[in-house]
């Protein structure tokens, strides 16, 4: 049971002790864990966006079944995290409407669009790369059943970076034509993932870690994400669009370009190449959709 | 690819045609379901759909020669042997796709029982295996026709799509199985009669089906020769 | 829209443990949706699938009993000491 100051809640999650649905909070902290945990559903749901027309065009029935299986799994992921906001006191048509109508977030990399099959690998690869590293980091996360539910999520998702990693070899040892469409894809995303981890707030002053809802601080997750994925990426011969990036031996840090951070908050708030739409898209389809709700989800007569 | 195909592996490209199309026309619904819930367990349905697909592919190409992929995405659309019903693009219209899922699984147990009995050991051993996964999307479009049907709003658009594809239920079947699919329909959807109609027989492609072909096969088009 | 427990057994003989939440109109549904979400990566031999209201918690400070209770566990028994002075007394090696 957690103490019932504020002081000492904050006492409490700062030494690493956990919270339940039932026990009490400081509203603060009830609000925050709302917010971050709902965009991190939203991530989920609108991350099926860009992938899920994919499904229908994937060219061998292999890498259909394991397409559709990674998108399966973001839908169901988004239903997980979606739960654990209702059981704080958000319920689910009230996240849904707030995402629609563009009150809340989502991840800046779901608001860009997916050109060629070649996108389709290198976020399979490359962005489920840096979603599972702020994940693992949450499976420290104060409030435990957030923390529970992200230990299944990370073991789900443990196939969804081999099969990006298995389509971009397939790509890069294929035709001269395959391989252009990989780095392509490449110079597209490498700007979003740079933002993927957020700007370089300290930690002491993220108000996530105060909370201890973030375990790690934005820059050391994207340090993270380089020292992983940078050789991996050259060892391909595939060359990353960022002049500036190196690794300084003597401190062990990734040296880059500073992202636009401007262009971040632009996209988040809503102004991505594909929020509209695939807002747009979500609206129309759950419209269409919602007699069903109506009628199977009434309570049973 | 083009001369006839003798008469078991035409049966063969027959059921893995249908069973392509109809896991690529489900799986239209990834992420755009009801709710959820619905579109983990519809995603799995299709997934199925298109792992049985493959398995009759690979029977198909010990005669054929090639690779199951090859023979899913690599024909001309006109020799696929696909039947109208799975061909027709129902997604955003949850009352047709159920009434579509509800009468394929009804149909597609007849198929299935016939294929257990098949004198080829590995087609038979095949619809044994095919058959433990069918009962359960049996067991998931019963369960959402009855709730459809609870309500008098689910009832009328179930069975608006019921009478719209029973036609085309019946083109997936041949001889007399479409008497027995008749009797199955009447006997787990007691709210529709079966009309007596002329079915839309499989041979026919719909309207829908070029631009589910184009769709299909883009990526593998657009770089002959590579691969994926 | 009903909120439903789901427990979730790995293997066979193993304890049950709760493996989250999920939302269903009624149990056909809630049992199609548990075996997609707890058993389509083959994780579960068997499920246990609770509509939420039928679950009681109890927590702490109200489950572990205030006063000690030494002599439930093992560690409430120290024979050490008294076992050789029995031992001495009967003359017997000790161990």
């Amino acid at each position: 049971m957690t103490p019932r100051t504020e002081e000492a809640f904050i006492e409490h999650v700062q030494s690493g002790g956990q919270v339940e649905a039932t026990d009490w909070m400081p509203d603060e902290y009830r609000a925050r864990l709302v917010k971050f945990i709902e965009m991190h559903g939203n991530s989920e749901l609108m991350g099926v966006l860009p992938e899920r027309e994919w499904i229908l065009r994937a060219p061998t029935l292999q890498r259909k079944l394991a397409l559709t299986a990674k998108v399966q799994d973001e839908a169901g992921h988004a239903q997980l995290i979606y739960r654990v906001v209702e059981d704080l006191g958000k319920p689910r048509d009230a996240v849904l409407e707030d995402l629609i109508s563009g009150k809340s977030k989502f991840h800046n990399v779901f608001h860009y669009p997916t050109k060629t099959w070649g996108d389709v690998g290198v976020i399979a690869w490359l962005v489920d790369a840096a979603a599972i590293i702020s994940q693992k980091a949450l499976l420290k996360c104060s409030y435990a059943p957030y923390a529970r539910i992200m230990k299944k999520i990370c073991w789900e998702e443990s196939f969804h970076i081999l099969h990006g990693r298995d389509v971009i070899l397939a790509m890069v040892t294929g035709t001269p034509k395959q391989r252009e469409l990989v780095q392509e894809a490449l110079d597209r995303w490498w700007k979003p993932l740079m933002m993927f981890h957020g700007n370089q707030i300290p930690a002491e002053k993220d108000p996530m870690f105060h909370w201890r809802i973030k375990s790690q601080g934005n820059e050391e997750a994207r340090q993270q994400f380089l020292d992983g994925y940078v050789p991996q990426i050259r060892e391909l011969g595939l060359e990353i669009p960022d002049p500036k990036l190196r690794k300084d031996e003597a401190t062990g840090r990734w040296a880059y370009t500073e992202p636009d951070w401007d262009e971040l908050r632009h996209v988040v708030t809503g102004h991505g190449p594909m929020t509209a739409e695939r807002l747009g898209f979500r609206r129309a389809s759950r419209d269409e959709t919602a007699w069903v709700r109506d009628v199977v989800l009434a309570e049973a007569a | 690819m083009s001369s006839p195909a003798p008469p078991a592996v035409d049966h063969l490209l027959r059921l893995a045609d249908d069973e392509l199309i109809l896991g690529w026309r489900d799986s239209e619904w990834t992420g755009i379901a009801p709710f959820l819930e619905e579109d983990v367990a519809f995603s799995s349905i299709a997934q199925t759909e298109i792992g049985h697909a493959r398995a009759f592919y690979e029977l198909a190409a010990r005669e054929l020669g090639g690779t199951a992929d090859e023979l899913a995405f690599d024909r001309r659309p006109e020799e696929y042997r696909s039947s109208p019903l799975v061909e027709l693009r129902l997604v955003h219209d949850w009352g047709r796709t159920i009434a579509r899922h509800v009468l394929y699984e009804l149909a597609d147990a007849i198929r299935i029982a016939e294929v257990k009995g098949s004198p080829d050991p590995d087609v038979a051993g095949l619809g044994e295996k095919i058959e433990r996964e069918e009962a359960y999307h049996r067991m998931h479009a019963q369960m959402w026709a009855d709730r459809l049907a609870e309500s008098e709003e689910g009832r009328k658009r179930l069975v608006a799509g019921l009478e719209e594809l029973w036609p085309y239920a019946l083109g997936l079947l041949e001889g007399e199985a479409r008497e027995r699919l008749t009797a199955d329909v009447a006997e787990r959807l007691p709210f529709f009669t079966p009309p007596e109609v002329e079915p839309v027989e499989r041979g026919e492609h719909v309207d829908e089906w070029a631009a589910l072909w184009e769709e299909m096969t883009m990526v593998r088009r657009s770089a002959p020769g590579g691969q994926w | 829209m009903a909120v439903w427990e789901v427990f979730r057994q790995e293997r066979e003989g193993q304890p049950f443990q709760h493996g989250g939440s999920l939302e269903a109109p009624n149990r056909e549904f809630a049992d199609a949706y548990a075996r997609e979400f707890y058993g389509r990566r083959d994780e579960s031999f068997a499920l246990w699938i609770v509509p939420r209201e039928a679950v009681l918690e109890v927590r702490e400070p109200y489950v572990a009993p205030v006063f000690d209770r030494d002599y439930r566990r093992v560690d409430g028994y120290s024979i050490k000491v008294k076992l050789k002075e029995a031992r001495e007394l009967a003359g017997t090696p000790s161990g």
